[in-house]
């Protein structure tokens, strides 16, 4: 399924601070080739402020994940705060009373 | 006129017309893009020198005679197979790298500016020949071309300068295909960049 | 959504994507969506790349150097287009040279209007207007196919493809501002374009029987695309006082857009290969794909 030259992936960042964000990719036989063509490819009309090039068998893909046990705790929408912050200031005007 | 800047505005005028050629059947899809660029700063630098000399650049771009016109042969060479391309890229970054830093040094500021503008853009340029320099130094048919263009090469430029870009390129000097006449691929070019413009009267609008 | 969650079972899948789901690369995708994508986005690279021979040689005998500048980025961005959507059918399995080669050896496929000859400056502004007007209507229906990588580069093309419209109207409006014998190289080009302008978006049949439909690949009719167009761009070209060589175009009661049927017959010989500059195009590509294969072997080799 992949060319048989090596594939370079292209991180382009629009503006100083944003993140770099997936652009595309260029076929090149190496590094120097790869920033010659992605230059132009991705910045000619000054589209980018920057450039990360990484060859495609450096990037480890991640795309799976296990949570049988719905392991909420991790996450903020595992908590309800809602009623016992509700209690806590009844009880609290309660006392004030 | 100013003939050193009118020859280096018409040298590009003229060298972006010839790399424009390439525009859609360069060897790789990446590499035409990249090309493209190349050939839009020429254009690019011409239309600048242009406007250091007239208020209309267009005029002066478009609507001399072709005897006026003061580009090396070099750049008038129509060569539509890559290794004489890449060679004439290669050969025309080093002498150019020559000429414009001379004029980074002229007494007149706009020059000097526009040269040091000029520079900094064919900086790229020259990272794009010399990365194809390497990967076709040993090509037969790349050095065959080297040494074809090499006295076209001398010819842009002045007499002076000539042993400087024999020793960056590693050649020994010749005798070199010099301005003042102009090739038959010239007239053919000239025919055609200024068809659409000579079909309306002087002045009109585009 | 992660991998994991992607249906593999194919009438699963297919019902995901028909809800707007998107999928990527790394899923596994049924063999006739795969072909279905495979042909769809091929002929889009292989009609940006066939879209620059029309135009390059206006790039020579720009008027201007402006016009000569922005004819050569548009020119430039075409290419690019180019090389983005090879490389997302390279990731779905056909290798660019086999892309490349199908194309100069006539067995691929590529947009009627780039089968058409350029013969004026006038051509040049209709085509950066009218007839990229009408593929970015296509185009900006494509954000939504439901293959993510193709979704992703329309992003970048269609707004690349917005400098191209301003280009072109621009140039239109030079000309037709100028001497009469300017704005007549316009209203010729318009009259030569239009018949292929109409047949470009396709026969009206419905989404439904669109095989393109049925993974989300389009998610737009042929007949909506042109609707689009009409509704956007007629208006725009009469306003300039150009006439539209089609006695029966006129927007009805119910704001659809009337006009005489289309010749759906030189459509399809066109796009089979017949085309009055389909030969001596494919030829000149191939004339330089050969010549040049040296180079790719050489560069390309690591």
């Amino acid at each position: 399924m992949s060319a048989d030259h090596p594939i370079y992936e292209v991180f382009r960042q629009e503006r100083r601070g944003r993140p770099f964000e997936h652009a595309g990719s260029v076929a090149a036989p190496d590094a120097e080739f790869a920033e010659a063509w992605a230059r132009e490819q991705y910045g000619r009309r000054g589209e980018s402020v920057a450039l990360w090039l990484v060859p495609r068998d450096a990037i480890r893909t991640v795309d799976e994940w296990a949570d049988e046990f719905g392991l909420k705790y991790r996450r903020v929408d595992g908590y309800s705060i809602k009623e016992r912050l509700k209690e806590a200031r009844e009880r609290a005007s309660a006392r004030a009373g | 006129m100013n003939e050193l800047l009118l020859g280096l505005a018409d040298d590009e005028l003229v060298l972006g017309w010839r790399d424009s050629e390439w525009t859609g059947i360069a060897p790789v899809l990446e590499e035409d893009v990249a090309f493209s660029s190349i050939a839009q700063n020429e254009i690019g630098h011409a239309r600048a020198v242009y406007q250091l000399l007239t208020d209309d650049a267009d005029a002066l771009a478009f609507d001399r005679a072709l005897d006026e016109y003061r580009c090396a042969p070099l750049v008038e060479l129509r060569l539509l197979d890559w290794a004489h391309t890449i060679a004439r890229r290669w050969l025309y970054e080093e002498a150019d790298r020559i000429r414009i830093a001379a004029l980074r040094s002229d007494a007149d500021p706009a020059v000097s500016g526009l040269a040091a503008k000029i520079d900094r853009e064919e900086v790229y340029h020259r990272m794009h020949a010399e990365m194809w320099h390497e990967r076709l130094r040993d090509e037969s048919r790349f050095r065959d071309a080297v040494a074809e263009l090499w006295p076209y090469a001398l010819g842009v430029l002045e007499a002076d300068q000539r042993a400087e870009l024999a020793r960056r390129v590693g050649l020994e000097e010749v005798a070199a295909v010099e301005r003042g006449t102009h090739t038959d691929e010239l007239a053919e070019l000239w025919n055609e960049m200024t068809m659409v413009r000579r079909s309306a009267p002087a002045g009109a609008q585009w | 959504m992660a991998a994991a969650e992607i249906p593999h079972d194919e009438q699963a899948l297919l019902a995901y994507v028909q809800a707007g789901g998107q999928v990527e690369a790394t899923d596994r995708l049924p063999e006739d969506y795969r072909s279905k994508l495979i042909k769809f986005i091929e002929m889009h690279g292989n009609s940006e790349l066939m879209g620059v021979l029309p135009e390059r040689e206006w790039i020579q005998r720009a008027p201007t150097l402006q016009r000569k500048l922005a004819l050569t980025a548009k020119v430039q961005d075409e290419v690019g287009h180019a090389q983005l959507i090879y490389r997302v059918v390279e990731d779905l399995g056909k290798p660019r040279e086999q892309c490349l080669a199908d194309l100069v050896n006539g067995k691929a496929k590529f947009h009627n209007v780039f089968h058409y000859p350029t013969r004026t400056w006038g051509d040049v502004g209709v085509i950066a207007w009218l007839v990229d007007a009408a593929a970015i209507i296509s185009q900006k229906a494509l954000l939504k196919c439901s293959y993510a990588p193709y979704a992703r580069i329309m992003k970048k093309i269609c707004w690349e493809e917005s400098f191209h419209i301003l280009h072109g109207r621009d140039v239109v409006l030079a000309l037709v501002t100028g001497t009469p014998e300017q704005f007549e190289l316009v209203q010729e080009a318009v009259n030569r374009w239009w018949g292929p302008l109409m047949q470009f978006h396709g026969t009206p049949i419905p989404k439904e029987d669109d095989p393109m439909f049925h993974w989300r690949i389009k998610s737009q009719g042929n007949e909506e695309a042109r609707q689009q167009f009409l509704e956007g761009y007629v208006p725009q070209v009469l306003e300039l006082g150009l006439e539209l060589p089609d006695p029966k175009l006129r927007r009805n009661e119910n704001g659809v857009w009337e006009y005489s049927e289309p010749d759906w017959d030189e459509l399809k010989h066109v796009v089979t290969g017949h085309g009055p500059c389909t030969e001596e195009r494919l030829a000149f590509r191939r004339r330089f794909l050969e010549q040049e294969t040296w180079v790719r072997d050489i560069v390309l080799a690591t």
